[in-house]
């Protein structure tokens, strides 16, 4: 698999390690520090031009890179290094006559670099991918707390008696935030569905809360085609009920507010903090360092989770790439199997569909606000 | 209801819960006589309604706001005639399991209708567990102390308490009105609520977020000690030789702008 040449942690991985190799020829050939700094200064201005040439070119032609088998993709990586390579030479061959060093040797230090690099990412990511197998366990461990599941159980059980059609509902929700839960969490899912989910899980929370637990909903120009991990949202409100509305007798607001801007989507979730609060913080920490890992890996340095007390209460701002669904590689075969999750209850009064991530991307008008 | 009907008390901040618990003490009407004397949303309001009708069985949630199901299993006690408990909660809890042979009882909701009463048969044979036991329950500090006056439960909020002092068989709790009697150890209070107080004697603790400054005097023996300086209580209180450190140690934390 080729890197994601479009992802600015690959990117600065690259500038990175080529800047360093400089320097590391400079320490070799030089003793003096000034000598050291002025060779690796002539090196890179030399070398510079070349890298941001082929990275402009990669990231450019990256859509179709990714859909190539991963040794034709090398070799037109290759390709790209020997073009740029000849034609940056020529260039600086009639700008400086004389000026512009051996081609062949410039070549073959490029093409050493992409070799060495590809290498590297490689690796990286065969290191990763157990890593993301290990996110998707602890994703199944972290999220839903079993005190949500016997209470909403219990909660559901006081309705069938006396309001058996609002006991059909929470238990659809049940059943969709549950197989959310259950699936295979590894592949991004539309935005839209996440926010489905929430809205689900909110509803079965205000069941047992009541008018303790009000939601303030700003998702009316959320991307709702934008790929975000799964479950990146829920355990946030969990926490955010969990910590800021269960320990207070009154009233609390819990606001969710999911926008676009400069390419970027946001999420900013806040909660207030109750007087008398839960202490332990740890369950809290656990479910932010779960998320903030699987951003990573998605998103790498593209991805952002922070959190800080205001005087307003608590807010976790969340910072995600807008990305869509991708031609081929980002399609996952098991969506057959995930899709069907619509309510075909007809007495049910609130019957949602899930889209599936490609057909999806439903408008975020039809979510109840 | 027939007059030996066991009057019954549902505690739980959730509303669905509380109806379920109703409706599951319903069908058990039939087997032995019940009453449900109300219901409340937390701690609070179940020892306020208890002062009005009592009743012989409370059945509390643990995780409440306001004041949760092992605090008022606490403040109970202070009752003339305590109500037994059972917990209900949602979640297995270790140390409730623990208990369980000892006689605090809980119920794990859902609660199982057959559960519920064979739990209400064995309530006229239980005792109410004792003050001792409860507080070996892994708890959070107390929102309230609770004193008895006039057979009344009255609580006190912690955060009005200006100081705690042992006095022969009581401790008097201070506040910016009046003082209460409490029946307790110094030592107990001290453990329980950490950092809220400071000891400045053998016999007193005071709340940090109540002291005002500290002032140095010369007794009549010629001796000078520290006194600590209260927010809206006009009396000082005198620092013991032995705790004297404290008074250097506040002044270099932040106390509501108290001076040293």
């Amino acid at each position: 698999m080729l890197p994601d040449l479009r992802n600015l942690g690959t990117i600065l991985r690259v500038l990175f390690a080529v800047n360093g190799a400089a320097l590391a020829v400079a320490f070799a050939r030089e003793q003096r520090w000034s000598a050291i700094v002025d060779e690796w200064v002539a090196l890179t201005s030399v070398v510079e031009p070349y890298l941001l040439a082929e990275l402009a070119v990669l990231a450019m032609a990256s859509p179709r890179l990714v859909r190539l088998p991963y040794r034709y993709g090398v070799a037109a990586i290759a390709g790209v290094t020997v073009v740029v390579g000849v034609a940056l030479h020529q260039f600086y061959d009639r700008l400086l006559p004389g000026q512009a060093g051996s081609l062949p040797r410039q070549l073959a230090f490029a093409l050493g670099a992409v070799a060495v690099l590809l290498y590297y990412f490689q690796l990286r990511i065969r290191a990763l991918s157990p890593a993301i197998t290990e996110a998707r366990l602890q994703a199944l461990q972290a999220r839903i707390r079993p005190h949500f599941l016997f209470n909403s159980i219990n909660a559901v059980l006081s309705l069938v008696r006396s309001e058996p059609q609002r006991a059909e509902a929470a238990l659809e929700d049940m059943a969709d935030l549950f197989r959310v839960l259950m699936r295979d969490n590894r592949e991004l899912t539309p935005l839209s569905e996440e926010v489905l989910l929430c809205q689900q899980y909110l509803d079965l929370e205000k069941l047992r809360l009541g008018e303790r637990l009000h939601v303030d909903w700003n998702v009316k120009s959320m991307p709702g085609d934008a790929l975000v991990p799964p479950l990146v949202l829920q355990p946030l409100l969990e926490n955010a009920v969990y910590h800021g509305i269960e320990p207070a007798s009154t009233q609390g607001t819990v606001s969710i507010n999911v926008f676009l801007s400069r390419g970027e989507v946001h999420a900013i979730l806040k909660n207030p903090i109750p007087a008398n609060g839960r202490r332990h913080q740890t369950g809290n920490k656990m479910a932010l360092d779960n998320i903030r890992e699987r951003l990573a890996l998605h998103f790498d340095a593209e991805a952002s989770l922070e959190c800080r007390v205001a005087r307003e209460g608590y807010e976790v701002h969340i910072r995600m790439p807008y990305r869509t669904a991708m031609p081929a590689s980002a399609a996952p075969a098991g969506d057959a199997a995930r899709a069907p999750a619509e309510s075909r209850h007809p007495g049910a009064q609130r019957s949602r569909a899930l889209t599936s991530p490609l057909a999806g991307l439903s408008p975020t008008g039809a979510l109840r606000v | 209801m027939s007059d030996n009907a066991l009057r019954v008390l549902i505690v739980d901040d959730e509303a669905p819960a509380r109806r379920r618990l109703r409706e599951l003490l319903d069908d058990c009407a039939g087997a032995m006589p019940l009453s449900i004397v109300g219901e409340a949303q937390h701690g609070r309001e179940a020892l306020d309604l208890l002062q009005t009708a009592p009743a012989e069985l409370v059945l509390t949630d643990i995780h409440m706001p306001d004041m949760d199901g092992i605090e008022l299993a606490r403040h109970l006690l202070k009752l003339s005639h305590p109500p037994v408990v059972i917990f209900t909660t949602a979640f297995h809890e270790h140390a409730l399991e623990a208990f369980d042979v000892n006689a605090v009882d809980y119920l794990v909701k859902p609660v199982r209708v057959q559960r519920l009463l064979s739990a209400l048969q064995k309530v006229p044979r239980l005792k109410p567990v004792g003050a001792e036991r409860l507080s070996q329950l892994p708890a959070t500090a107390r929102r309230f102390l609770s004193v008895t006056e006039r057979s009344r439960v009255v609580l006190v909020p912690i955060e009005d308490v200006v100081y705690l002092k042992a006095e022969l068989k009581y401790i008097t709790i201070r506040t910016r009105e009046r003082e209460y009697l409490l029946e307790e150890s110094l030592t107990r209070l001290e453990h329980e609520f950490g950092a809220r107080f400071l000891r400045v004697h053998r016999n007193c603790l005071v709340a940090r977020e109540h002291i005002r400054g500290f002032e140095r005097r010369v007794g009549n023996d010629g001796d000078a000690h520290w006194e600590v300086l209260l927010n809206g209580v006009a009396e000082t209180l005198p620092v013991s030789r032995r705790q004297q450190f404290v008074v250097r140690d506040i002044g270099r934390e932040p106390v509501n702008g108290a001076t040293a």
